[in-house]
Parts: structure tokens; sequence; C-alpha cells
């Protein structure tokens, strides 16, 4: 069922005032830096924690509402929640695990075994039923939580930070079976992830959440593509230039001209991707509209490639061959010249 | 190879050490040279020694029955409530622990006694008279050991991970099941722990025993009475009572430590 949440929560010096909206069957990401106000977010729709106003309705059941002083405990919802580290009740086997839900909401031992037994076949760890949670490895006690959190039909799914204590090999292959059963699932997904990788592969849509505001929403393709803050174009790999359109040229608000392709005017981001962009020792012969004198600053490997932090007039990011940083012999404060095709650079209004 | 600490002890500390261990162990020590060995059994077997010893151990059980009934709720208010004046609660609880066993039982007879506060209403509703009787023994008893359970469990419900009873609240249980069936298995190994301490303070219990109950053999002379007067009269008795005790407690730190304490550890 659908979900429509309005929050707001003072934490401290910070107010969370976060609003969602999920359709049926979507999965909104809720992408963000530790301690943006996902996590409260979270317990605020899984009535772990009461807001200081706002209202939280699912299909047509009012869950919150703190003008009307309602405040639907969180056993009285119909959600299923996963956390970051599972939590399975140690002291159960794993099927007594999920079939606990359906225990607390009436069923009979034995219809919400077999119910939970059919559960671990569909996440893949059927062999395990008889365990203790802790036999298990960290994957297989993700794909058992994820079946104590789907087992009971729930209206809303919440998943916290899902992936995130997994080491990433099993990440990839969890992450690959979450999709398909998040695409089997027709209630209402809230993930929250500090990993823009789970939020581009599972989401249908993305809001990004910052110091407990929403900074910018859309599908993770667009999201990806024009980042409208440093902490977004850091996760996807992008140099944000914040500037002013002057045709085809933008001029940097840290100084320094970029030439694009399009015609532009006003506030504007320019985004650059760390491949498009070329070293030289030199500067490079030709007339190239983007070249610019900078500095190393840090290099890291980067699977095949060194990820190179420029500054300079203009700061960067540039992937380079492992190759080509030794032929350009590069270390930190290196001098070298940076270019970009005009072609490649991303613009989009602020 | 790997490297090993160095192992030696500074003589300022190695010193004091032993000495502390020796003050601690000789006494038990000697309990055992001086202990009437032939005597042993014939001692043992006498009436009174099995009435004491029986009553020693029924009212010990049923004080710790009492304190797990009444104590694992009241340290679960204290670790998880957010009432008002918890720290004054929780002091309040403590105040046993440290105050002397003689003064506890005189403060039960002000109030239950047959003019104090409560005894004279229960005297004059349901005729029911508390000091001297097994009741008074049990009362006293669980008065002085509660604490030592209500301590133990709220520290393992501290240490147990709150997160599990959030799990457990989106599972559909309410407060009361997930106490039931999430929280209290948890803290179980803290429970059996707190437990053991309780019965074994309470087995040991003297001072607010004999004054709240006082010394009759067969309903309320429990061991520890025993052993004392048995030292005025015959003092081989009271070494010979005083060796069952030391064996009753050595037995319940054993399965402490194989049972609990281990197990309480690694949970933790």
């Amino acid at each position: 069922m659908s979900l429509a949440a309005s929050v707001a929560v003072a934490r401290g010096p910070m107010t969370v005032g976060l609003d969602v909206a999920v359709a049926d069957g979507e999965v909104l990401a809720v992408l963000g830096p530790n301690g943006a106000g996902k996590s409260t977010l979270l317990r605020v729709l899984a009535g772990l924690l009461r807001p200081d106003d706002g209202r939280v309705v699912v299909g047509t059941d009012v869950w919150v509402d703190v003008a009307a002083g309602v405040h639907l405990p969180a056993h009285e919802r119909r959600l299923g929640m996963v956390f970051q580290d599972h939590l399975l009740f140690p002291h159960l086997s794993v099927t007594d695990n999920v079939a606990f839900g359906l225990r607390t909401r009436g069923v009979r031992r034995g219809p919400a075994r077999a119910a939970a037994r059919e559960w671990l076949a569909r996440v893949g760890v059927a062999d395990l039923a008889d365990r203790r949670p802790g036999q298990l490895s960290g994957g297989q006690a993700q794909r058992a939580a994820l079946a104590r959190a789907l087992v009971g039909d729930p209206a809303l799914l919440l998943l916290d930070e899902p992936l995130s204590a997994l080491d990433a090999r099993t990440r990839l292959t969890v992450r690959a079976e979450l999709r398909r059963h998040l695409a089997d699932y027709g209630g209402s997904t809230v993930l929250v992830t500090h990993d823009p990788v789970d939020a581009m592969a599972l989401a249908d849509r993305v809001v990004v959440v910052e110091e407990g505001r929403v900074v910018q929403a859309g599908t993770p393709a667009d999201v990806s593509r024009h980042p409208r803050t440093d902490y977004v174009a850091r996760l996807v790999g992008l140099a944000l230039l914040p500037g002013t359109g002057e045709g085809g040229t933008v001029r940097l608000e840290g100084g320094g001209r970029v030439a694009v392709a399009e015609q532009t005017a006003g506030p504007v981001f320019v985004a650059v991707r760390p491949e498009s962009v070329a070293l030289y020792p030199s500067r490079p012969d030709g007339s190239p509209r983007n070249v610019w004198p900078a500095r190393l600053v840090a290099a890291t490997p980067h699977g095949s490639t060194v990820r190179c932090e420029l500054a300079g007039e203009v700061p960067l990011i540039a992937d380079v061959t492992a190759t080509a940083f030794a032929e350009l012999g590069l270390a930190p404060g290196t001098p070298v010249w940076a270019s970009v095709k005009a072609s490649e650079v991303a613009v989009y209004d602020r | 190879m790997r490297g090993r600490r160095e192992a030696g002890v500074p003589a300022p500390l190695l010193v004091p050490a032993l000495l502390a261990v020796a003050f601690l162990v000789l006494p038990l020590l000697g309990l055992l040279v001086r202990a009437p060995w032939s005597e042993l059994w014939p001692q043992l077997s006498s009436p009174a020694v099995g009435q004491a010893l029986r009553l020693s151990l029924v009212s010990a059980t049923a004080a710790t029955l009492v304190s797990v009934v009444l104590g694992v709720p009241l340290a679960w208010v204290l670790a998880r409530s957010r009432i008002r004046g918890r720290s004054v609660l929780r002091a309040l609880v403590t105040v046993p622990l440290v105050l002397p066993p003689v003064v506890g039982g005189v403060a039960l007879f002000l109030v239950l006694g047959r003019q104090g506060l409560v005894g004279a209403w229960l005297d004059e509703a349901f005729g029911l008279t508390i000091p001297f009787t097994t009741t008074a023994v049990v009362i006293a008893e669980t008065f002085v050991a509660m604490p030592f359970l209500v301590i133990s469990v709220e520290g393992a419900l501290r240490a147990a991970d709150a997160r599990f009873e959030d799990a457990a609240a989106t599972l559909g249980a309410d407060r009361w099941t997930t106490f039931r069936r999430v929280t209290l298995p948890l803290v179980a190994p803290g429970v059996a722990a707190g437990a053991v301490l309780c019965w074994a303070r309470a087995l040991g219990e003297f001072g607010a025993t004999i004054t709240f109950a006082g010394n009759f053999p067969g309903t309320t002379q429990t061991m520890p009475l025993a052993v004392y007067l048995a030292l005025q009269r015959d003092p081989q008795a009271a070494v010979v009572l005083s060796l069952v005790l030391l064996a009753v407690s050595l037995a319940t730190l054993l399965l402490l430590r194989d049972r609990w304490l281990s197990r309480a550890g690694a949970a933790a």
C-alpha cells in the first residue's frame, strides 16, 4: 500500500524535517551521509520513535497524526523491517525467527512454521531452517531477516542499510536477490542507505538527505548524472562545479571558465566525469578549449585505474590507467595539465 | 615464536597479594584441619542438624523464588523504563546491600511485628502473625538477598542489545510479549547467575533472621544460627555444621563458574 509521510523530529540543534511519498510496489531509496536523519525517518515510520510533528499514512490507515494525537504503536503496524545487522533473535531457530511475526499476530504454531519454511525456501536458505542465527554467515542471516520481514505480507517494508554489514562479494549476490524480491513485493518499500550503488540498483526513486532535509529527489539515473550537492557528486564520482552560464561557456564560482557544448545562462552546475579528464605532463598541442594547469593532491587505486584528485583553478577528479600514471611520473604535488572535451561536460540548471 | 609479556610481579605488589591470599584461605584450611573427621557422620545424622539444614535449604530456595518473581520485573523497570526518580529508586533498592543485616531485622520487626505498621493490621484483619515463624525467615532472607538478584539482572538487561526489542516490536509483539519471548531468554544467564548469588546470600543469612525470626529449632533455626549456637555449647558440632555450609558454598561456586558465569561472560 502507498505511503505518505511528513515527519518532523528535533534532534539536538538539528531538526529532521522530511516528506516522502511511496506508491504501491515502488522502492524509494533515502540516501545520505551518517547523521543526516535517515534512520530517524525509518524509526518514525516503524513506530519506534514519536515525531514532534507530522503525519504517516499507509494506504487509508493513519499511523501517525501528531495534530490529532494519533500514534499507532509499532506492534500494531503492518510492517516488515530489515536491520543492518539482521537482529535475528539468537535464542530461536531460523524457522522460529521467521515464524515470530506470524505467531505474535495469532497464527498457530504449525501453519506459522510452514509459512516460515516456505519463505526460507524463497530466499534460498531452506536448508538452514533448524540452525541458530549464530551459525549463519552474514549473507545467510540477512536473507533470513528478509524472509522474517516479508512473511507477514506487510503493507510497508523498511530496509535499514540492509547490505552494509556484508563483505563486498556477498553484497553483490544478496543485492541481486533483494532486487528480485522487491520486484515481487506489492507494498511500498523505503530503503535507507549511504551506498549509492544500493540506491541505483534497488530503487525506483531516490531522495538525498543531508542535515535533516531533502536536498535532491529524482530517479537514480537523474540523481547520479546531475548531482546537486558535493556529497552526491562525490558519491557518484563526479566533480561538481557551480557557476554562471554565459552562452557557450560557464564562469565558475571558484574562478576559471569551462567551455560547454550547449548554450546556457544563469546559475548552473557543471559536472565532469573522471574518465573524461585527460592528463598531460605539459600543455597539450592543438587547441582544446578546456585545458587547465593543475596539481595532483591525492591518488587512490580505483579498480584498474588510479583516481587522481586535482587542485587548481578548476578542481577535478581524473581516472587514468596505472600505466599512464607511472609514465606521467605522478606524485602528490606534481604539476600537470588537465583537459576535457566540451562535449564531455554536463551542464544543468542550479 | 610469540613474544611473552614480562611476567615478573614487583615485590610491593607481590607481598601484600600473597598475604591477602593467606588471609582468605587459611581460615578455611583451619576448618578442614581441625574437623573431627571420625565424628563427622554421627554429628551429621543427628536430627537437629538435618532439621536445620532442611530449613535452610527450603527457606533460601523460597526466598530466591520470591526474589525472582519480584526482582526481575524490578530490574526491568530500572533498566528499561523511563520513569522519574529511577536513580533514587535504584539507590533505595541497593540499601539492603550495605545495611547491617541486624538493622534490616529490626526494621522488618517494626513494620511486620505484631505492633508494626503493617503487622498490626495483618494481625487484626487476618489473625496473621509473622515474626518468629518460618515465613519470617523467608522474608528476612528475601530482604537481604533480593538486591543481589536485582543488580545482576539489571546489569544483564543493560548489556543486552535493546534493538532486539525494537525488532520484536516491528514483528507485532507488544511489550509484554517482547519481554516474555525475547528479553527474558536473552538475559536468562544473568537471571540464573543472579538467582544463584541470591540463594547463596540467603543461605548464609544470620543477622536479619535472628532479629526478626528468632532462633527456634525446627521453625526458624537455620544453619548459620545453629552454627553460632553450637559454638557456645559444643565446638566440635559447630565445625561440622560449618563444613556442611562450606561444601554447599563451594558447590554453588563451581555450578556458577561452569554453568552460568562463563556463558554470561560469553554473551556479554
